[in-house]
């Protein structure tokens, strides 16, 4: 297949027209977080007592991580399953998964209001709460944002080796990739170790709200429901990210790869929603569904999204167009971002007379940040080795 | 009965006899209770006030209306000749003088080589310093003059309204004379200022008989004035307080509020921030003699920072707050969405669903090129 | 519910375990020890049948916390705080449903298994000398999950500022370390809020029931709900407690499902560790099989 060839930097001209829009939307996103550290939060989010937690962790964070899975999901099917067919599709998994945790940890410090005491996470373990489930999180999020740089090291490592790069660089690409070479299997243990346990816990979060949220999300099944959604979701993101690609870089497309690797997203939907329906049936809480309120809707929502996306991915007529894989995958990773979104801020009722709606600035500032995420992705893809196949096409059109 | 004794009073000062001991009683008492002492310190301060050595006071005028004077005149327990006579021995006063020219200037170089040391200066009026001071002058002296060589010799010294506290009207703006108080022309020395327009004479008899009687001064605050009088703000003791606190306000003059008696926060009223006694100790002992008793706000006479600057009909801030006369709900409303975020969410949110619409049909074109 | 909580972990733990897993996960889902106040726990105990609505409590609340006036809602006329927040630790608020009305005294209730304590990261909110639950600025990164966890909805933060605190009632923790009583229980006129040795209150509170069971709700609030309060409450009745704006918690402790969960799987670290080496494992199998180097490539 021509798909085995060897990753190769893109190359074209990295000032397109769109990545000159993406800088003025960071830019922008840059000053309201300035903005942001010096007036305080309550100036710049429609955050309140009542809701303490909005977009930039229910999005940014938890939904973002989950988008962030595809290197996760990859890593299973390629490293624990042993399916090395799938490999082309592992550097730019864990690239959209690298990028997308770290915009989650850049969107954690302009989220918690004494932003520079976030070193004392790791400084001081004589301080963990090891009852904190947040605490958990917070230091596999970490830990997780520099595994999958290291996974990713070697495409940056093979790019300094190379004769005319900087000498510095070219020196410690001497130096650190037989290192990195060493540790991969710990990397790629821990890389995979590391979400199952933090994915799991952004499940466990909100079951300390209890009563709080609703009851059709509120269930002791939560963790391990956000763990088989994020799975599913890491492989709808690199489908879509493999067709959305091809497409716009004008390379050869992995359809029939994708294709072959569509069932399996399908079956964790489907265990998704026979572990979620089943406990709401056998907790008796179905009724909750039939409500005339917005958590009801929003339920029906997820369940549209869901049972279509695993529908789509069954489906012969769907899964093997890139049209039709781009769809299904969209409506599995909505599904679970919905899921996610709910979770954290539908289904969250602290009382009466409460509500949230993000500021204008928050909104902008979680622009930027997806803007940013892009800008790298398309700045590493061009430059690095991240892509495998074919080299760039002269007319390269630097959109998305 | 009482009618009996009002006749046996009026008889006595007929008579030209003096003041009876009941009467200096009832005088000390309402200047020693308007300190807050206990009620020995008004039997000494009787005492002494009855004894042969009376408090001999100077009683300096400069720049202003003489109301102090007026308003002292006024109280009608004790009365003028009570005070001057019986009281205090008012030895210097311009204005109850009978005495004038070169007599009147002997009398004071009398007291200040006889009393020097002893006796209490008060000062009423602002001291002009423009110009080496040639706005005001006296017995071809000027008021800077004539107060510094005054106060050298006193044993106390007593700045009475706020003209002579930190210059009243005469300093506002533009100050044409270089108008100041006492204490700004008398450096270094301890001037206890009694601020207000005019201030209260009961607050002036009370720092007057404590310093004849003990030889002391009363505790002062910063600005040297008596804490007892000058502790607390008017918005405090305000017999109108409980409008304030259940927000029942005069929304303008001769209004429905204004006719109840309502709140005068509104109209620009000063006591949050005026450090007075007027609501507790009222002049000419007239209950109600005072603006906020006749329905006008306070202008905030006694402060150096608002009388006469800050326009009446300015309101002040409050600087200690406290809870009003009504009830947080069980659930107060928190909620408000801006329209504004919600126009920005639903175009992002739109901008997402177009660019995922795009793109699928662009890949559904990109198939069909493939397959051709 | 219809499936216990043992069922539903098992099942949980089985599909959790994936493939590699094994038994190395069987999770211990016994319930966690039910918690007790600490032999020195402190508390207050709230009479509404006895409150005024004079609000002494909430000035010398202000005064003993030097906290700031809250006059937004007045234009700067009033200290009118319409809810507990940043600059109100105790507030009277008042009930009024036709006649049946009520006030009530709300502020941190010093759980006996606090939810906030869970949350909190790196233990900055902790329970610390009488049970009294306080906050420590050195610790906390301002993530605010203990504003997601509190059921009564206490734990506030200074939105406005750059550098924001949690603020909450401390019960006065710095007037008690000197001898003295929380302000609000010192000042109360008619002694509706008091302060006293947990098991002391209780017991009042019981006997105030016993002694006049027409006068109150039959219940002390805090005496069992959500694992129980150091901070008691009565109410009058025909008022119920949802009406003062306290959760029906049932007795279950609310931290409990998060953290029987989490400890189960996370019991001696020994799960994470096992699916590490069984991850290592197979990667290395699979590696050396296939002849790769372990590395990331095409």
């Amino acid at each position: 297949m021509s798909t085995h060839t060897k990753p190769q930097p893109l190359g074209g001209p990295l000032w397109t027209p769109a990545f000159k829009v993406l800088a003025a939307i960071v830019g922008v996103s840059v000053l309201l977080m300035i903005w942001r550290f010096i007036a305080g939060l309550g100036a710049t989010t429609g955050l309140s007592d009542g809701y303490p937690w909005g977009i930039w962790i229910a999005f940014d964070v938890v939904t973002g991580t989950a988008l962030g899975c595809g290197g996760y999901a990859m890593a299973f099917l390629v490293y624990i399953f042993n399916k090395g067919d799938y490999h082309p599709l592992m550097r730019p998994a864990v690239l959209t998964s690298a990028l997308g945790y770290t915009m989650a940890a850049l969107a954690i410090n302009i989220d918690v209001g004494r932003t520079p005491y976030i070193y004392k996470i790791p400084v001081f373990p004589a301080w963990w709460n090891l009852n904190s489930v947040l605490l958990e999180v917070a230091l596999c999020v970490m830990a997780y944002v520099a595994i999958l740089w290291l996974e990713l090291s070697p495409a940056f490592f093979e790019t300094w080796e190379q004769a005319g790069s900087h000498p510095a660089l070219k020196k410690l690409a001497g130096v650190l990739h037989p290192i990195v070479k060493k540790l991969m299997i710990p990397i790629l243990a821990v890389g995979v170790l590391l979400p199952t346990m933090h994915q799991t816990s952004l499940g466990a979060l909100m079951l300390l709200a209890g009563q709080k949220v609703h009851g059709l999300w509120q269930t002791p099944f939560a963790p391990l429901l956000f763990l088989i959604s994020c799975v599913a979701m890491g492989y709808g993101v690199v489908a879509m990210e493999s067709t959305l690609a091809t497409s716009v870089f004008k390379r050869p497309r992995e359809t029939r790869l994708l294709a072959r690797m569509a069932v399996v997203p399908a079956w964790l939907v489907v265990v998704y929603l026979i572990l979620r329906l089943g406990d709401i049936v056998l907790r008796g809480r179905m009724g909750l569904a039939f409500h005339a309120n917005i958590q009801a809707f929003m339920f029906w929502v997820e369940m549209v999204l869901f049972i279509g996306g695993a529908a789509m991915l069954f489906s012969p007529k769907f899964k093997d167009t890139a049209k039709g894989q781009f769809q299904a995958s969209m409506a599995v990773v909505l599904a679970g971002a919905v899921y996610r979104m709910d979770t954290y801020l539908v289904a969250y009722n602290p009382g009466k007379n409460w509500a949230y709606f993000p500021a204008v600035p928050e909104l902008l500032i979680t622009v930027g940040v997806v803007a940013l995420e892009i800008m790298a992705y398309l700045y590493i893809v061009k430059r690095y080795p991240i892509l495998g196949g074919v080299a760039a096409a002269p007319n390269v059109r630097g959109a998305e | 009965m009482g009618q009996k004794e009002e006749t046996t009073r009026h008889e006595d000062h007929l008579d030209g006899s003096s003041w009876g001991r009941r009467d200096f009683m009832k005088v000390c008492t309402m200047a020693a209770a308007a300190m807050g002492l206990p009620s020995w310190a008004a039997e000494k301060m009787a005492e002494t006030a009855a004894g042969p050595k009376k408090p001999s006071v100077v009683w300096l005028h400069f720049q202003e209306c003489t109301g102090c004077t007026e308003s002292l005149l006024r109280t009608s327990h004790p009365d003028v000749a009570n005070l001057i006579l019986d009281l205090i021995s008012l030895d210097y006063c311009e204005t109850l003088f009978a005495a004038a020219g070169y007599q009147a200037e002997d009398v004071l170089k009398d007291i200040m080589a006889k009393n020097a040391g002893k006796y209490v200066l008060i000062v009423e009026g602002a001291i002009p310093t423009k110009d080496n001071g040639i706005f005001c002058k006296i017995a071809g002296k000027t008021a800077v003059d004539m107060v510094n060589e005054v106060a050298d010799k006193a044993g106390a010294i007593i700045a009475i309204g706020s003209c002579a506290s930190w210059g009243g009207i005469p300093s506002a703006d533009p100050n044409p004379t270089g108008a100041q108080g006492a204490p700004q022309v008398l450096k270094g020395k301890t001037v206890v200022t009694l601020p207000g327009c005019p201030a209260n004479p009961y607050n002036l008899l009370g720092v007057v008989l404590q310093y004849a009687t003990f030889g002391s001064l009363p505790a002062l605050d910063d600005k040297a004035r008596p804490l007892f009088a000058y502790t607390r703000v008017i918005h405090e003791d305000c017999p109108r307080r409980p409008h304030f606190d259940a927000g029942r306000f005069v929304g303008k003059f001769g209004d429905e509020g204004h006719k109840l008696g309502y709140c005068l926060y509104k109209t620009g009223c000063k006591g949050p921030v005026t450090h007075a006694n007027c609501s507790l100790l009222p002049f000419g002992e007239v209950p109600g003699a005072w603006p906020i008793g006749i329905g006008h706000p306070c202008v905030g006479c006694t402060e150096q920072a608002v009388g006469f600057r800050i326009p009446i009909s300015t309101t002040v801030e409050i600087s200690h707050a406290t809870p009003p006369d009504t009830y947080a709900p069980m659930h107060a409303e928190h909620s408000n969405i801006g329209p504004v975020a919600a126009g920005v969410a639903g175009l992002v949110g739109g901008a997402l669903i177009g660019a995922g619409l795009m793109a699928s049909k662009k890949l559904g074109e990109g198939a069909k090129e493939k397959e051709e | 519910m219809t499936v216990d909580r043992r069922t539903l972990l098992k099942g949980m733990a089985a599909a959790g375990a994936a493939a590699a897993l094994g038994s190395a996960m069987e999770p211990a889902t016994e319930a966690r020890e039910r918690r007790v106040p600490p032999p020195d726990a402190m508390g207050m105990l709230y009479d509404a049948t006895l409150c005024i609505g004079c609000k002494t409590c909430m000035v010398a609340c202000q005064d003993a916390n030097g906290l700031p006036r809250d006059t937004r809602s007045s234009d700067g006329l009033y200290d009118a705080p319409d809810d507990l927040n940043a600059k109100c630790k105790n507030i009277i608020k008042l009930f009024k449903d036709g006649d049946r009305t009520s006030f009530m005294k709300a502020q941190c209730m010093h759980c006996v298994d606090p939810a906030c304590i869970n949350a909190c990261m790196m233990g900055s909110l902790k329970k610390r000398e009488h049970g009294i639950v306080t906050w420590e600025g050195e610790r906390c990164t301002g993530c605010r999950y203990c504003g997601i966890a509190c059921p009564y909805g206490v734990p506030k933060y200074e939105w406005e500022k750059a550098w924001p605190r949690v603020i909450k009632c401390e019960m006065c923790s710095d007037r008690i370390a000197k001898g003295q009583q929380p302000a609000c229980c010192e000042v109360c006129p008619r002694k509706a809020v008091i302060y006293g040795k947990y098991t002391d209150l209780l017991a009042e509170a019981q006997g105030r029931l016993a002694a006049a069971p027409g006068k109150y709700e039959p219940k002390v609030f805090g005496a069992t709900d959500g694992g129980g309060t150091q901070v008691l409450y009565l109410s009058k009745a025909g008022i119920s407690f949802q009406d003062l704006g306290l959760p029906d918690l049932g007795e279950t402790p609310v931290p409990d499902m998060q953290q029987t969960i989490q400890h189960s799987l996370y019991q001696g670290f020994v799960a994470p560790v096992a699916l590490f080496a069984v991850f290592g494992a197979v990667i290395w199998r699979n590696r050396k099989a296939s002849g790769g180097d372990g590395e990331v490539k095409p």
